[in-house]
């Protein structure tokens, strides 16, 4: 049982408030991810929970314990960092077992552990090499296997696919899931990738000038964006916003069309993703400005009112730079923020 | 100009540089080592190695090799970690631990010589304190402990900087994520400087000490300074042939063995250092 804890942990970097009271719990052998751009403060929430950062304030408990004062060693935690820190002076075999052989258990059982995990992750055959004989993808299969051979309860991740080109990413991101939910531990992920945090995730904890903005299934935070912010960072291209200004009794005028939204009496913001707009004879007025065809989906940037908009049409549409579009919302994917707390209003 | 001759054009300079003054000068010298006016011989080796100071200085200069650089290594790691460690004040400390790197051997041995002699601090202090009634002459032939002792100590103090410089610049470029990802995996501070530090430090290592164990054969004014004859040394009989007994084959033998001793501890370095096969570092 690894259940992870955080409690009102705050991080200061001399004046620099890196994180601001993080609360956090993930279940035993849930997978979950820190997304944010960079310098959100996730790769330092991940450090504190290593022990490798010490956290201001706050508390940290895995498994019921607090870990907190305890050197990283004693927490039960494996990790896989960015640029892999495979040893380059010790074998793969070696660089697997660089923990075993710390806790001094014996050479038969670290050479079967050794061997269980470099099976599992594909790379028996390299045994005996060296990681300047590796690719960065067999590189980044050792860091892994290395984590792995410890049998952690917990398993840390520091943006462990980001160095890898495009095509072995996809394949590693869905190797690492399966291993991973094979392996029964508890996962920490940190990316600012978002298709990885998607794709892996449990649960994504969306993060934001040092907090937590939202911390929700992968779906939800798609659909159900908890602010602003997440609705603008998730999602290739991100949610469309537009003024809406109060038509009263749950009306609401956006760019001189009429819609359903909820009761509020000031002005708010309506939001709605690309791909949730029919062509329509009612709907918002736009201008094409540039049209890319994107084999499967149509992508189109137009101007509504003086603002950037996107839409994702099908591909079959022809449509023309200049050319004028009418596009209705699908009305139960509306979504509403308020500008002045940016968080969503329902 | 073609670009496969332009490297070599370019070390043309140092290599005509080197062959003038160096591979010229050492061909002479061991031609003077190998014969004595009439064709090839080994004679001057023979004389040399005969002679009955010879396994003396021999055995002072391996023993004071033997007991001065591994002290200096020990504490050219541990001054490097140090100051590794360091967030402000690294390059004051540094410059600090590095000045007797500026002073001449020589100097450094009469620093040494006004700390020990009769008259020096070391006996104005013990007198002062009491401990002696008066000034005692420690660098004489009744105690050979204390005049190696004093050469010991000017040596560290005077060299060790040499490996500290080159171990700080080694230690500065390992990534820090193999401390972090060692120290997650269990790894003790000690464990991390066994596993992690020492075996990335190695082509440093293996410069420092070679530089370190070629200057230590070479040891000569440092110790004409603090023991005069007390305690002869591989070059300063080297010195004496040449200028004393003006007998340059002889003195062109030693070198040679100096020569030999260099390289073969050399090899030995570079061997016992070695990097595996297929390891980058």
């Amino acid at each position: 049982m690894a259940q992870i804890e955080i409690k009102n942990v705050a991080k200061r970097f001399g004046s620099y408030q890196a994180l601001h009271d993080i609360n956090l719990t993930i279940q035993d052998q849930e997978f979950v991810v820190l997304l944010g751009a960079s310098g959100c403060g996730k790769t330092t929430l991940l450090r504190i929970i290593a022990g490798l950062e010490t956290a201001t304030t706050g508390e940290v408990s895995i498994g019921g314990r607090r870990v907190d004062h305890l050197a990283p060693k004693d927490r039960g935690i494996a990790m896989v960092f960015q640029n892999y820190a495979v040893f380059p002076h010790l074998t793969v075999f070696e660089n697997i077992g660089f923990g075993l052989r710390m806790q001094k258990l014996p050479n038969d059982e670290v050479k079967r552990r050794v061997e269980r995990t470099a099976e599992l992750m594909h790379i028996e055959q390299l045994l005996k090499r060296y990681s300047g004989e590796l690719s960065g993808g067999q590189r980044q299969r050792v860091a892994v296997a290395r984590a792995l051979a410890m049998e952690p309860d917990v398993i840390l991740m520091d943006e462990p696919l980001s160095n890898l080109d495009a095509l072995l990413r996809m394949e590693m991101r869905a190797e690492l899931k399966g291993v991973l939910a094979a392996s029964n531990t508890t996962a920490i992920y940190v990316t600012h990738d978002q298709v990885e945090a998607m794709s892996m995730a449990d649960r994504i904890s969306v993060m934001h000038q040092g907090e937590i903005v939202q911390a929700a299934s992968p779906i939800e935070v798609y659909r159900n964006p908890a602010a602003e912010f997440v609705a603008g960072f998730i999602g290739n291209p991100p949610m469309n916003f537009l003024p809406a200004t109060p038509a009263g009794d749950g009306k609401w005028s956006v760019a001189g069309q009429v819609m359903d939204g909820p009761s509020s009496g000031k002005s708010l913001k309506f939001a709605i993703r690309p791909e949730d707009m029919r062509p329509a004879d009612e709907g918002l007025t736009a201008t094409a400005r540039v049209v890319e065809p994107l084999g499967a989906h149509l992508l189109i940037t137009c101007e509504v009112q003086g603002s950037m908009f996107r839409a994702v049409l099908d591909s079959d549409m022809s449509v023309k730079p200049g050319d004028q579009l009418t596009l209705a919302p699908q009305p139960d994917r509306m979504r509403w923020f308020d500008p002045d707390t940016t968080l969503a209003v329902a | 100009m073609n670009a496969r001759l332009l490297p070599y054009v370019l070390i043309l300079p140092v290599t005509l540089f080197l062959c003038l003054f160096f591979l010229y000068p050492f061909l002479l010298v061991s031609k003077q080592a190998f014969s004595t006016g009439a064709g090839f011989t080994l004679d001057n080796f023979r004389e040399v190695t005969s002679y009955w100071k010879f396994p003396i200085t021999m055995r002072n200069t391996l023993l004071l090799a033997a007991a001065v650089v591994p002290i200096q290594l020990a504490l050219a790691l541990l001054m490097a970690t140090m100051v590794n460690r360091m967030q402000k004040g690294r390059d004051l400390v540094l410059y600090v631990w590095t000045i007797p790197l500026g002073i001449s051997d020589l100097a450094a041995g009469i620093i040494w010589l006004a700390i020990f002699e009769q008259s020096g601090f070391l006996n104005s202090m013990m007198s002062g304190l009491g401990i002696v009634d008066k000034p005692v002459n420690l660098l004489t032939f009744q105690n050979p402990g204390i005049v190696f002792l004093a050469i010991m100590l000017a040596e560290i103090w005077r060299a060790t900087a040499i490996m500290l410089v080159i171990l700080v610049a080694g230690i500065g470029l390992i990534p820090k994520e193999y401390y972090e990802a060692a120290e997650v995996f269990g790894a003790s501070p000690w464990k991390r400087f066994l596993r992690i530090t020492l075996p990335l430090l190695r082509p440093s290592l293996q410069t420092a000490l070679i530089l370190r164990v070629i200057l230590a054969f070479e040891i000569f004014a440092v110790v004409a300074a603090l023991s005069g004859t007390l305690f002869p040394v591989l070059m300063g009989e080297t010195y004496a042939y040449q200028f004393d007994l003006l007998n340059s084959g002889a003195a062109a033998a030693m070198a040679l063995i100096i020569l030999a001793i260099s390289i073969a501890f050399t090899l030995i370095i570079l061997r016992v250092l070695r990097v595996p096969k297929g390891a980058t570092i």
